[in-house]
């Protein structure tokens, strides 16, 4: 809703693949406005201080903390969210090693690890344990200890080089 | 006697992931935040920033003249629309907890505690609004300090109490004296245990719409117990139970935080009723670490009397809890410090038994039930006891443990500490164990890294957790708690079916075992099963998650919802072949004879019932739909077992510990799905390594301010400072229910910070240095090294 007291700004960017046009709260971040200004429910909201990873999504191709940049900052860049990630195909083999090998339990910090993973992935197609527990470090989970999310990692990794 | 007959070959027990989870990695999931209801307003909450003080509200004018505000409410403005509520427990006679309601008044006894609420159009104005709002605050001294909580002259927490005891008691059985009096030798250790916190990743959250022509209430919460706030949000705000819904989507983790009745959900309620407007509430990451239930302040001092022969005889134990402003709503928080004193020695025999606790007020956030609800610390005291023991004898932990288990020909027996010990499987575990660690082979590479310089340690755990609570456990002590669970399931037309449970899935995944256990019940593929849990509306009661009772519970009542509705498939099909219900199966979703020939398909046979009755024989009146309520009548807990090692390595120069590995064996009795129980393990070990190395609620020890109110002052095990998790299983499945199945979801959390701990001092020892503090952060380990001076 739009409040007489709010200052807002008009942004254009190309989110998932279309062009949008939006008129936001200058005071609004990225994953606020995702959320509840355009509905994509999937990027989520864990601290709002840039620990958690939970609202990761991508920004001009790089995996930023939805909760520390501005909505008003993504004017101009192309944005894709757990939504389109998934609508494009391009992290189905993540998405399939982490449900196969139940590597998330409550899911709230899934989607941000996908995106965070999947960027490991098109740097290093063969990463090690460690390198993939320094890649997700930014990422809170509270459910899986890790373990599954690693080896889930690995298994993603084997399927996309064979 | 139960209906044991498992069939071979069928789902329980297949590792198979939750279907459910697709939806979540696709970013389809639906927590509490991601519903929006038409009209909305947003709350924010003003909270008590000191953690005592009077107070007076002097003015609203402001904050409700700003643009986009609804209204700004009080106590005041609350109680006609809400009771006020205390807790008590015949469990815990005199209990002292005053009387507590949805926002403060006069006075707060916390910081963080809510004393004022704004609706407003947007969260980003209800919080401009709360900056509005004019409050005339007169601190007043607070108490923090456990230690000192109980002190003579230390000012109290409540206005008008003489002390700040909450309660207190003494109990065991068996001569202690005359055991330490006899005994060859006697460890003793003081240990300290900050609070903490479950921080599950999704904060608490409610949507609360209340309907003013119906008169009816729907609340969607991030909760582990829709059925318990039913029954809370009924009687708070006096509405027939019937009018008020409560749904629990997806939930974004639990580990017990979101299993209470917390003030400010109620007042979002309340504030939905006075408004007539639907009012939505997300604890921010802040309110969430200062306000949430802290668990764990303990401060311990415990004896151990061991034999000649190396067998112990007594332990002498004394605690004091730190249980914060108020013993939480409504199961209390005295229950964690019994858990504490109940899991004491729970592995071993030993004869005497001597337990003394006080539980002090503070002015912090209520403590309360929290995953593996006290046994780490009771398991933790034990476990150290044990390994100083060994040392002290120069013999191996392991060997001094193996002595000392309770054997399995003594079971089941009653402790001296009164905890019920029943169908462990100690020394299958330490077989187990053994083979899986490949002990010598580990012990030689500790040896090499030492060599090489490294300061690294291993450390064990012995584990007894006691799960899946029955009805007297509750039940006894006057709470209203449902230790038993409902299940419906139904055959659709299509030859589907349909689970409705009363459990509650908060990531632990007990749909996908519920869907397993049905499959098997009634004789067809998961695939063809859906279940439904989380909704009040949808699900009769039941008890929903904690205690790790799913399976062990819902389970039981699915496996009984099954057999029943099978029961009456066979009847129907059996009328309709002109067979008997006894010469026919169901199998695959097929009605099979007893050659295992189908003779018609579950969808044959349904859509015939639903749309072709007219061809059923008359006086066949089948019932698709059938319920089982089930209740445990024997055994008051559910014990289970398990051993756990901890690899680390200490950094000498920056105190810093790192967890390389991490072994556990457990017995949970039949596992229904060994991958989720695998992860539920490894889950449970992170969060008790967390709480062995980093996770602390820290408040200043001058103004008794919170301190760790950010997830960068509130540390957590991250996936570069967290092991791998090795998992390996001893099956003994519970003989008093079909399903076998014991607790398995907290086990991890019980044994880890006590493996962890013996770990560090194993790497510490050759230096002279000796822990008993957790978290073992930096500044510990050098205080123990003497590189920092001592804390005064
Ligand atoms: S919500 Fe952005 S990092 Fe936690
Ligand atoms: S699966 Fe729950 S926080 Fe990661």
């Amino acid at each position: 809703m739009e409040l007489p007291d709010e200052s807002t700004a008009d942004i254009a960017c190309i989110l998932n693949g279309e062009p949008i046009r939006a008129r936001v709260p200058l005071r609004q971040n990225l994953v606020d406005w995702l959320r509840h200004g355009v509905g994509l429910t999937g990027s989520h909201v864990g601290c709002e201080h840039g620990v958690c990873g939970a609202c990761h999504v991508q920004v001009d191709g790089v995996v930023v903390r939805g909760c520390l940049m501005l909505a008003v900052q993504a004017d101009r860049a192309t944005v894709e969210t757990i939504e389109g990630a998934t609508s494009s195909g391009r992290i189905r083999a993540l998405q399939d090693a982490f449900f196969n090998r139940a590597a998330l339990q409550c899911g709230f910090c899934t989607p941000g690890m996908l995106l965070q993973a999947a960027e490991l992935l098109a740097k290093n197609s063969d990463p090690t344990r460690e390198e993939i527990r320094q890649a997700l470090s930014g990422n809170y989970c509270r459910c899986t200890g890790y373990h599954a999310i690693v080896d889930a990692v690995q298994a993603a990794a084997a399927s996309l080089r064979a | 006697m139960p209906d044991t007959a498992l069939p071979p070959d069928g789902w329980i027990g297949r590792p198979m992931p939750r279907a459910a989870t697709r939806r979540l990695i696709e970013g389809r999931g639906r927590y509490t935040d991601d519903n929006a209801a038409k009209g909305e307003l947003h709350a924010a909450f003003l909270r008590s920033p000191f953690p005592h003080a009077a107070f007076r509200i002097t003015g609203c004018d402001a904050a409700r003249a700003l643009p986009g505000v609804r209204a700004v409410l009080t106590a005041e403005d609350l109680a006609p629309f809400c009771r006020s509520w205390r807790t008590q427990s015949l469990a815990f006679p005199g209990l002292v907890s005053p009387e507590q309601g949805p926002l403060a008044r006069d006075r707060a006894v916390y910081q963080g505690e809510p004393v004022a609420l704004v609706l407003a159009a947007s969260r980003a104005v209800a919080e401009d609004a709360l900056e509005l709002v004019g409050v005339e605050w007169n601190e007043l001294p607070a108490v923090t300090d456990v230690a000192h909580a109980l002190d003579a002259g230390t000012p109290p927490v409540h206005q008008g109490l003489s002390s700040n005891l909450a309660w207190r008691t003494e109990f065991g059985e068996g001569d202690v004296e005359a055991a330490f009096a006899k005994a060859a030798l006697v460890v003793e250790e003081r240990f300290t245990f900050t609070r903490h916190t479950g921080v599950p990743l999704e904060a608490r959250s409610v949507l609360a719409t209340y309907d003013p022509a119906a008169e009816a209430l729907e609340v969607r919460m991030s909760h582990q117990i829709p059925h318990q706030m039913q029954v809370h949000l009924a009687e708070l705000l006096d509405l027939p139970m019937g009018r008020v819904r409560v749904i629990a989507g997806d939930v974004g983790g639990g580990f017990g935080i979101k299993m209470h009745v917390y003030p400010d959900e109620v007042a979002v309620c309340a504030a939905s009723r006075l408004t007539g407007r639907p009012v939505r509430y997300v604890c921010d990451r802040i309110e969430a670490l200062m306000a949430d239930i802290h668990a764990r302040e303990h401060v311990v001092q415990a004896r151990m009397a061991v034999d000649a022969e190396g067998r112990i005889l007594a332990f002498d134990v004394d605690d004091i809890q730190g249980l914060g402003a108020y013993s939480i709503y409504p199961r209390s928080s005295t229950v964690e410090a019994m858990s504490v004193l109940r899991t004491v020695g729970a592995p071993y025999h030993f004869s005497a038994y001597r337990a003394r606790l006080r539980c002090a007020l503070q002015n912090k956030v209520p403590t309360g039930q929290y995953r593996s609800v006290g046994h780490p610390i009771g398991c933790a005291t034990t476990e150290r006891l044990v390994d100083l023991a060994a040392a002290a004898r120069g013999e191996d932990p392991l060997e001094f443990r193996r002595r000392n288990f309770l054997p399995e020909a003594m079971m089941p027996w009653t402790n001296p500490a009164g905890g019920r010990m029943a169908e462990l499987s100690h020394t299958a575990t330490l077989a187990e164990f053994e083979r899986l660690l490949d002990l010598p082979k580990l012990r030689a590479e500790v040896a090499a890294m030492r060599a090489e310089g490294r300061c690294v340690g291993l450390g064990f755990s012995a584990v007894v957790e006691y799960t899946a609570s029955g009805p007297a456990a509750y039940g006894r002590a006057g709470v209203p708690v449902a230790a038993m669970d409902t299940v419906v399931v139904t055959l659709e037309p299509t030859g589907d079916v349909v689970a409705r449970a009363s459990v509650a899935e908060i990531g632990q995944g007990i749909q996908q075992g519920i869907v397993q256990v049905v499959a098997d019940a009634v004789g067809v593929p998961p695939s063809r099963v859906t279940i439904h849990t989380g909704d009040t509306a949808n699900a009769p009661h039941g008890g929903g998650a904690w205690a790790s009772r799913g399976a062990a519970i819902g389970g039981e009542a699915a496996w009984g919802a099954g057999r029943k509705l099978q029961a009456e498939i066979l009847k129907t099909a059996a009328a309709l072949l002109q067979s008997t219900p006894d010469a026919l199966d169901v199998r695959d979703g097929q009605v099979v004879d007893a050659k295992g020939t189908p003779r018609m398909s579950l969808a044959e046979l349904a859509s015939t019932v639903f749309f072709r009755g007219h061809e059923l024989p008359g006086g066949v009146q089948p019932q698709f739909t059938a319920t089982h309520q089930f209740r445990r009548e024997e055994d008051l807990f559910l014990t289970t077992n398990g051993l756990q090692a901890s690899l680390v390595e200490v950094d000498p120069d920056t105190g810093l510990v790192t967890p390389l590995r991490h072994w556990v064996v457990g017995d949970c009795g039949r596992l229904l799905n060994p991958l989720l129980v695998d992860e539920q393990v490894r889950g449970g070990v992170v969060q008790g390594i967390g709480e062995a190395l980093l996770e602390a609620c820290r408040y200043d020890p001058g103004n008794g301010q919170f301190l760790t109110g950010t997830l960068a002052d509130y540390l957590l095990p991250m996936a570069d400072n967290a092991p791998d998790v090795t998992v390996g299983h001893v099956e003994t499945p519970y003989s008093g229910s079909a399903l076998g199945a014991k607790g398995a979801g907290e086990a991890g959390t019980c044994g880890a910070p006590a493996a962890v701990l013996n770990a560090v001092n194993d790497a510490l020892g050759s230096r002279g240095a000796r822990i008993s503090e957790l978290p073992v952060t930096p500044t510990v380990i050098l205080r123990a090294l003497g590189t920092l001076e001592a804390a005064e």
